[in-house]
């Protein structure tokens, strides 16, 4: 009656544009396939959060229609990506002693401790996005993936907790619902970029995924398996072109398209001295500019974002951790010369990420601006694994989403 | 005790150790307020040295040596490039074997002039200590990255810098607090550190501790320093001392002890310094930093009475993480220029994230109660009439009015997006101070 080749939709709701995935899981193989996008110009956003419902529906409308046409299926429920400058994370370790006679450490136990470990002091209206399981520790030995049956006195388990506003996150989700789709799950926009691009031997050595959307920055840090940090700046490729914009005294739209035509991220000598020559709509010479100027202000601009992230990982002492190196996503990506500054600033070999980890769709796998949308589907997949492996047991959400954070 | 008695005492104490010779550099206006802190607490004023651009010297400091800048700079931003001036440092060198340079490096004179001054004394063969403060966050970002190259600069060629960044000063600043407050709180600071680290020097007991160990902790091009001081006296003083360095917010709730890789601990108590009170307290310290090397130092200061005065300096070597922060903001902080600072690499390190790590790191503990609630109040009431008074046009020259009329373009109507007090929705070119040609 049903399909048995689970649907997922990934749905980013971004600054730019509104981007829909759809993925065929196949849980035979455990394999992921990219089977149709859908994307749309977003005009109700920015900073990552949506301003203008109205607009924001038709535009999602549009993308899921479109994605509908491309993957022939129809879209009932979405994965929905979220973002926003109100988005913070922290580390937090939560401890559960072991009182059992024969001092074995069972499921139960862990579960007690990582729900210690999720009370963290909110702010209030803040609810939890994500809750991410990282290390063990027994007795205060640490490393430990999974402690069920070893023997302790002291089970400790580090969290990574990512939480925001609860009524921000709900516009996301009202205007979604709004178009009779169900949201399955909510999903920072950055970890989903890192799940798309990542491979395991990655996420192991230490990687950086910086998503550079148009409204916002938002990054994480996986390391020894696990993810260390993540984080938002509400600063992005819009900001950008508002600079050029302020600087060389030109309309908005026109920024923007000197910034894709010709920026760079680096001031190269050779640009220095050079001029654009802007022209009318009737083909007529405008303005010259210097293109020195308009690098200057693009790589001032990204090299302070790249800062501000180099320095939150270096206040949390995780700058040493980046050994398989930065990998950058999003429409930013695109800006030449941008993994040289990156490069540069994070001591770290920096490359485009590809999400080469899936089949399906070569050219949207390759593309940088679509890896969140792809992200957003491999983690419904995972969701959908999870409940494969254990048909007959009624977990419940709270035993699905434990066994969603298990290792991803 | 009043500040005679606590200059005999010094005097006393120098006396006991006469192969510590110190001199202290104080440099620009804040120099000059911590140095007048200092010899209220009872240094002798004879062992400072007073640089700055202008002649004006609070009364206190007649007996110290002047070395006073031309008030409009020579040459290039310097004015210090002189070789009279350098002459006349060179000079004040003589017969000492430990300078200490004290500074803020907020202020343009004092980030010029103190590494270059410490690289003469190093030079010369001395032994250096640096004491500087980093500006508050709201000083504008193009000051502190010109401070954290300064201080990079210092690290280089001193051989231990103690650096307190102001903004850590948030905690202990109340709300309605004055500017020349604010600015009091971090001089007080800084005179307690210096007393520390002096008293570590030149207190000599049974248990020493050795100036190559010393240096190993707050030594260093990439080390972190964390100092706190705890000065408690009645019953039960040697719990009541580590409970204060530990509930200090600067102190981060013991946070700094855990991360540091080394640790000085200095006891200092009169007579009645008992050694179950040494022990007691690097054992409640020990619990905080269980795996690192914890160096201990205790002696008797007579002076000190029925007190017991902590001292701790906590060290944290931060290696590659810092200098991948070498970054790119070089484009707009203009190197200063050295004549004996050779290692014109040092100042490539322009380090707007090293600064953040030092604020996160270097953190200090409050004054001791008897500075706070007698002394200080004295203190305040006298100074109020003179340093900070200078200071306050200093900060008021901060010119971030030009760019709040700056227009935010698409985002004038959105939610500001602040980090560390700038407005990022400005365009960066701008906050900068760089210019478009």
């Amino acid at each position: 009656m049903f399909d048995q080749t689970p649907i997922i939709v990934g749905l980013e709701i971004g600054t730019s544009k509104v981007c829909a995935a759809v993925g065929e899981f196949d849980p035979e193989s455990s394999s992921l396939k990219i089977i149709g996008l859908g994307q749309a110009c977003s005009r109700g956003v920015r900073k990552g959060e949506i301003v203008d419902p109205e607009l924001a529906e038709e535009d999602i409308r549009a993308a899921i229609a479109q994605a509908e046409q491309m993957a022939d299926v129809e879209v009932r429920t979405v994965v929905l990506g979220v973002t926003g400058g109100h988005l913070r994370a922290q580390n937090n370790r939560g401890v559960h002693p072991i009182v059992s006679a024969d001092r074995e450490i069972t499921e139960e136990d862990v579960q007690d401790a990582i729900k210690n470990a999720k009370v963290v002091n909110l702010p209030p209206q803040d609810v939890i996005v994500h809750a991410i399981r990282q290390h063990f520790f027994v007795d205060g030995q640490g490393g430990i993936s999974n402690p069920v049956g070893m023997l302790g006195a002291r089970l400790e388990v580090e969290m990574h907790v990512m939480h925001g506003n609860q009524n921000r996150l709900q516009n996301a989700i009202r205007v979604v619902k709004g178009l009779q789709l169900d949201v399955e799950d909510i999903v920072f926009n950055g970890l989903a970029s890192a799940l798309a691009l990542l491979t395991n031997e990655a996420k192991e050595l230490g990687a950086l995924v910086i998503d550079l959307g148009a409204g916002t920055t938002d990054f994480t840090l996986y390391a020894q398996g696990v993810v260390r940090h993540t984080g938002v700046i509400a600063v992005g490729g819009d900001h950008l072109s508002n600079d050029i914009a302020i600087g060389l005294r030109v309309p908005l739209s026109r920024a923007e398209q000197m910034k894709i035509e010709y920026g760079s991220a680096l001031v190269e000598d050779e640009c220095r001295g050079k001029t654009i020559t802007i022209k009318n709509s009737d083909g007529t010479p405008l303005r010259t500019i210097s293109l020195e100027n308009l690098r200057t202000i693009m790589a001032l601009r990204v090299e302070e974002i790249f800062q501000i992230v180099a320095q939150q990982l270096h206040e949390a002492g995780l700058l040493d951790y980046l050994r398989a190196g930065v990998f950058l996503c999003g429409g930013g990506a695109r800006i030449p010369n941008i993994t040289k500054v990156a490069e540069r600033i994070f001591q770290a070999p920096a490359q485009l990420g590809r999400a080469n980890a899936m089949s399906g769709l070569i050219s949207a796998l390759d593309q940088p601006e679509f890896a969140t949308a792809i992200g957003l589907v491999k983690f419904g997949s995972f969701k959908h694994k999870a409940n494969t492996h254990k048909p007959l047991l009624p977990t419940g959400l709270k035993g699905t989403i434990s066994q969603l954070f298990r290792r991803f | 005790m009043n500040t005679q008695d606590k200059h005999n005492a010094v005097q006393h104490q120098t006396g006991r150790s006469a192969r510590v010779q110190v001199r202290i550099f104080a440099i620009g206006r804040a120099g000059v307020a911590i140095a007048g802190e200092l010899i209220n607490q009872g240094f002798d004023p004879s062992n400072f040295v007073v640089i700055c651009r202008d002649g004006a010297l609070p009364t206190g400091l007649d007996a110290a040596q002047k070395v006073v800048l031309p008030a409009q700079p020579i040459q290039g931003a310097l004015g210090w490039d002189s070789a009279e001036a350098r002459d006349r440092i060179k000079a004040q060198l003589e017969g000492v074997n430990f300078v200490f340079v004290v500074a803020a490096l907020g202020g343009v004179s004092s980030r010029e002039i103190a590494p270059a001054v410490a690289r003469l004394a190093k030079d010369a063969g001395h032994i250096v200590f640096g004491f500087v403060t980093l500006p508050f966050d709201c000083e504008g970002s193009l000051r502190q990255s010109k401070a954290c190259a300064a201080l990079q600069l210092l690290k280089n060629c001193a051989d231990g810098v103690l650096c307190l960044p102001n903004q850590r000063l948030w905690k202990l600043i109340p709300e309605n607090t004055p500017l020349h407050g604010a600015f009091k709180i971090s001089d007080v600071l800084v005179a307690e550190a210096i007393h520390g680290l002096w008293r570590m020097l030149t207190c000599k007991g049974l248990i020493d501790v050795h100036l190559t160990e010393l240096c190993m902790v707050i030594g260093g091009p990439h080390n972190q320093t964390a100092f706190g001081v705890a000065d408690v006296s009645g019953q039960n003083r040697a719990r009541k001392a580590v409970e204060k360095l530990l509930a200090n917010p600067t102190l981060d709730s013991g946070q700094a002890l855990r991360q540091a890789e080394a640790v000085v601990v200095g006891v200092f108590g009169g007579p009645d310094l008992a050694m179950a009170e040494v022990n007691s307290v690097v054992e409640q310290l020990t619990r905080h930093c269980p795996n690192i090397p914890v160096i201990t130092g205790a002696a008797v200061d007579e002076s000190l009475g029925s007190r017991l005065v902590l001292t701790v300096f906590a060290g944290r070597n931060l290696g590659r993480a810092e200098v991948a922060m070498t970054t790119q903001t070089t484009g707009s902080v203009s190197a200063p220029n050295f004549a004996d600072a050779s290692d014109a690499t040092g100042l490539e390190l322009d380090l707007i994230q090293s600064d953040q790590g030092q604020r996160r790191q270097a953190r200090i503990i409050p004054p001791p109660p008897e500075l706070t609630q007698d002394k200080m109040r004295e203190l305040l009431s006298r100074q109020s009439q003179k340093g900070p008074a200078t200071k306050i046009p200093v900060k008021l020259r901060q010119g971030q009015l030009k760019l709040e009329i700056v227009s935010k373009g698409r985002f004038d109507k959105s939610e500001p997006t602040i980090y560390k007090g700038e407005d990022l929705d400005l365009p960066t070119y701008m906050r900068r101070g760089v210019r478009l040609n």
